[in-house]
């Protein structure tokens, strides 16, 4: 039987053993981004621009340098010139070049021998601004009479006539979508509005970076994937990618904001100008706020075609998003792409555009694209489900896309668990719970295509018969646990006796980052190849020994066996063993594998919640609350329970907290936690969690990520649950108070 | 060997109006370079990237890929993650 | 600016320093006294991830000036386990209950916890999420978090 279909048997896989960076972590012990320290380090500091659109007319850093103990000031004058398409656009916004295009767009940065001192000089750098009219709404940024952000920059598929603002536009479906609707029962057609949010990782960037006059360098740096770092750094600077080595701290979370350079290069800059000495660069929560990528705002129009039994006929969207100054970052691709995903459509439209607006260069949040999709679509269709007296959930059920569906962005689906989702949120207590006055329930699905990405990992035999694993994906929430599950599972030994090392960019080949739920599937499937190739040479080294063919030999339970009467009488070999000895029958015993892994498994959630609406202040309290996931299969199922109920409370704190308020004057008005609320411990309930394990059949245990889908449910689900509540249907987030009260007063 | 591509709707216009447009081609490369030379208008599309889903599998587009006559093959836009 | 001598205790231990008026506590243990486990995730005091007690009260370091350490006895995440290194039970319940994700925010919940369980050993669900609502965690939504610390409070009250 294919390993995918096993239900069971496995020793490890599925257990829940320590993760074994744990102990580090609850003491204080381990190294993020700026716990580091070198010798003769300098500490640097940013000037950013108060405006949101401004030309740079003039930068007078004298009475800075003139600063005891102020060591280089970097302009984007420090920079090569003549980069293209996104390593300029990389640049552009590491330092603002003629123009200042948001509020926080980085101008100049200083080092000098401590923080303090950098600090101030930075406040002495003197910048002239010529202050541009400026837009920050993506509506308004298409609107005729926008101010131009960068002309000339759309690329080749926008159609004539456009706004310059406009950047990209996106078109794609299938069927006769006129025909759809004219079978229709009822069709439905509104807009929906998300403001953009903010990863909200607790760390904010830190790095430490040191580049000599030759050209060498090396970083210390908290992020999701050194591979990226070390590529754009090399690129905005002009030096050669391999001559800069960049070791990953630990990483104090990500979701997607650390996949990308904000300010790395300016350490580099700063180090090369200040003799080689090395710089660390630290952000305030402000400048991550203000300066580093918070997702895309959106603005969306649905239209969905149903029968008086739920079938879905036809669909169509128009999305627009805003993704800040460059092009290339909302994510309106992937939003469009997932918006009806879930579902068997026999005739779909899809248009989006993307939009250019005085905001920070978005960055990858969590399946970017989905959460905003998921509120405009599963909103509307909760809507028509309640107008036909039809049972959501069983809606869904009806319309699944299953094995073998065309899927609503083209190709046909292979082995998925969706329709597994729905009918494990059916069966679920949660949905039989009473509701009192002012509680609503809700319910919403979304999708995630997962990736698999480049992966290079590395494995050896230690000569204890330990095992040493090497990966380039950062761990952020148990992926070396998970990973030694799999490759201990897979030689036969303990847990315990596999070590898996996050190594930093000189150890191994390219890696992309962990992003896109992919450390456990991609390093985890080529942990499991190398580990494939070692025990292969095992068995050959034990071969030998007994003077027998390798193919005569198999691997059981950790150990080199005759493979049946005929191979000879020989006790098994242990991997202890052939490691003590492995110096004298040919050397060190490793495996490896470089790939870009095929097999990716889509995922699909479902999330049903339950809310109580205090119909005197507007206030949502989220009472009960429940994952439902297809994980494939569940490696190490506590740290996949916190993927899904890290996922939803992100969710949560989109549909009711979370948002960039910008002023009228362009600037960002809450950059700071205690205006930019994201959920707190007494905002929540506990969150129930159900791991549907569909295997996927691309992967040796049968993974499927499952890092990124549980944050776009919670945005409709939470709408729906609010409109079940008190009538009022909300079409944008946040569902703050004041405007919850507004819309239950006017409904 | 005689290859079926299909086209998002934006591409369609570049391409005659067809869904899905027949090239010879054993790779992902030679499928790129048949299209651009059957549409050039596809190729500014082409170079700027896009992914290729092969049954259902989204590639990483490598221009060495095999493909076959019994595959359902898309062009789908570049696709990232968090 | 010149530097004030500061006389503290720290884990137990004098420690000594020099310190700009303008530096905040968080940033000597952190820099002068290479104690790195107290975390800055604000600088606001909105984050908790620099959470350390002074003279037993719970506070955000980032929000002490250095200079207010002197005198004071001082308990950070580097103190909680035992000299030998035994795990304080709330340290060893989040591991196994895998109540961290980045670990980021960690040290300064696990302090907070530790303050909550000093007055509070056996408090209710309610009574730790609000207690640790200045604490943000953006990774685990808080739920093996709690679970945690209730496991934690029913092990030192020998009720496990």
């Amino acid at each position: 039987m294919p390993k995918d279909e096993l239900k069971g048997g496995f020793r490890l896989i599925g257990t829940r053993p320590n993760r074994p960076d744990g102990l580090d972590k609850v003491t204080g012990r381990a190294r993020y981004g700026a716990d580091i320290v070198a010798a003769n380090m300098l500490h640097a500091a940013v000037v950013r621009s108060p405006h949101a659109h401004a030309r740079i007319k003039k930068i007078d850093a004298s009475r800075a340098l003139a600063l005891e103990g102020v060591k280089a000031v970097v302009t984007r004058a420090d920079f090569p010139t003549g980069l293209t398409g996104e390593d300029w656009n990389l640049q552009e916004n590491t330092i603002a070049g003629d123009t200042a295009l948001y509020d926080g767009h980085a101008v100049a940065a200083v080092a000098a021998t401590s923080a303090l001192v950098a600090q101030d000089a930075a406040r002495l750098i003197e910048v002239e601004y010529e202050i541009l009219p400026h837009v920050t709404d993506v509506d308004a940024a298409m609107a005729p009479d926008a101010p131009v952000i960068r002309a000339g920059y759309a690329d080749h598929s926008v159609p004539e006539g456009m706004h310059p603002n406009v950047v990209r536009y996106i078109d794609f479906g299938h069927g006769d979508t006129e025909a759809g609707f004219a079978a229709a029962d009822l069709i439905r057609e509104h807009t929906y509005k998300t403001e953009a949010t903010h990863q909200g990782y607790i760390e904010p960037h830190a790095c430490l970076g040191q580049l000599g006059a030759d050209g060498r360098g090396e970083m210390w740096v908290c992020t999701q994937g050194h591979w990226y770092i070390r590529r754009m750094c090399a690129a905005v600077l002009g030096i050669d990618a391999a001559n800069l080595r960049v070791t990953p701290s630990e990483i104090g979370g990500g979701f997607g904001g650390k996949t990308t350079i904000f300010m790395e290069p300016l350490a580099l800059a700063l180090s090369r100008k200040a003799g080689g000495r090395p710089v660390k660069l630290v952000m305030s929560r402000a400048e991550v706020l203000r300066a580093t990528g918070p997702t895309a705002s959106a603005s969306m129009d649905v239209k969905i075609g149903m029968k008086k039994d739920g079938t879905i006929t036809a669909a169509a969207v128009n999305f627009r998003m805003q993704g800040g100054a460059f092009i290339g970052m909302s994510p309106v691709t992937e939003a469009l792409q997932c918006a009806f995903a879930c579902y068997d459509i026999p005739a779909l439209m899809h248009e989006g555009y993307e939009v250019l607006a005085n905001r920070p260069k978005a960055a990858a949040y969590r399946a970017p694209g989905a959460p905003m999709a998921a509120f405009a679509v599963e909103s509307l269709l909760d809507e028509m489900c309640r107008e036909l007296a039809l049972d959501p959930l069983r809606v869904r059920l009806k319309n699944a896309a299953k094995e073998g569906t065309k899927s609503s962005y083209g190709p046909s689906y292979n082995r998925i668990g969706f329709v597994e989702t729905l009918e494990a949120a059916l069966a679920h207590p949660n949905l039989a719970a009473p509701l009192g006055p002012n509680q609503g329930r809700g319910v919403a699905s979304a999708f995630w295509f997962n990736h698999g990405g480049e992966t290079s990992v590395s494995l050896a035999i230690g000569e204890d018969g330990t095992v040493q694993v090497s990966v380039g994906t950062p761990d952020i929430g148990g992926s070396r646990a998970s990973i030694a599950l799999m490759v201990a599972e897979r030689i036969g030994i303990e847990y315990d006796a596999v070590r898996v090392n996050v190594v930093e960019t000189g150890a191994l080949g390219v890696n992309e980052p962990t992003h896109g739920s992919r450390a456990t599937f991609a390093s985890g499937k080529a942990a499991v190849e190398a580990a494939e190739q070692a025990i292969a040479e095992m068995c050959r080294r034990a071969a030998a020994e007994w003077g027998i063919d390798a193919e005569a030999v198999e691997w059981v339970d950790g150990a080199a066996c005759p493979a049946g009467p005929n191979a000879g009488k020989f006790p098994p070999m242990t991997i202890a063993e052939i490691g003590a000895k492995m110096g004298g029958t040919g050397g060190p015993i490793s495996g490896h594998h470089e790939s870009v892994p095929g097999g990716v498994g889509a995922s699909f959630g479902t999330h049903v919640v339950d809310v109580e609406v205090d119909p005197a202040t507007g206030k949502t309290t989220v009472l009960r609350y429940l994952v439902v996931q297809d994980a494939g299969r569940a490696i190490h199922p506590a740290y996949v329970e916190g993927q899904y109920q890290g996922g939803a409370a992100q969710g949560i704190g989109w549909a009711l907290n979370e948002e960039y308020v910008y002023g009228a004057d362009g600037r960002l008005q809450n950059p700071v936690f205690l205006d930019y609320r994201i959920p707190v411990a007494s905002d929540l309930p506990m969150i129930d969690t159900v791991i549907v394990e569909v295997p996927n059949p691309g992967h040796p245990y049968g993974v499927r990520g499952v890092g990124e889908t549980g944050i776009a449910p919670p945005l409709p689900a939470i709408a729906n649950a609010v409109a079940a509540a008190t009538g009022a249907r909300l079409r944008s987030l946040p569902i703050s108070p004041p405007k919850l009260l507004a819309a239950m007063k006017h409904k | 060997m005689t290859v079926r591509v299909h086209l998002w709707s934006g591409l369609r216009r570049l391409a005659g109006g067809a869904d899905a447009v027949e090239v010879e081609a054993a790779t992902i490369g030679q499928m790129f370079d048949a299209l651009i030379a059957l549409h050039p208008g596809l190729e500014p599309f082409i170079k700027a990237g896009v992914s290729v889903a092969i049954d259902g599998e989204v590639t990483s587009g490598g221009r060495n890929i095999p493909i076959a006559p019994e595959n359902e093959i898309y062009l789908l836009q570049r696709v990232k993650g968090g | 600016m010149t530097k004030i001598h500061v006389t503290t205790t720290v884990n137990g231990e004098t420690a000594e320093f020099l310190t700009d008026p303008r530096e905040t506590l968080l940033d000597v243990l952190r820099n002068q006294l290479g104690l790195t486990g107290s975390k800055e995730g604000c600088g606001t005091g909105d984050c908790g991830a620099c959470s350390v007690l002074v003279d037993g009260v719970l506070v955000s370091s980032c929000l002490v000036l250095g200079v207010e350490a002197q005198g004071k006895t001082i308990e950070t995440i580097e103190g909680m386990a035992d000299p030998k290194g035994d795990l304080h039970p709330l340290q060893r319940k989040f591991i196994e209950h895998a109540a961290l994700q980045c670990g980021f925010c960690t040290p300064g919940v696990l302090v907070a916890a530790k303050a909550l369980l000093a007055q509070n050993p056996d408090p209710t669900e309610t009574e730790i999420r609000y207690w640790l609502a200045g604490n943000l965690c953006r990774c685990t939504g808080y739920d093996k978090i709690v679970r945690a610390v209730q496991d934690a409070a029913a092990e030192m009250r020998g009720a496990a």
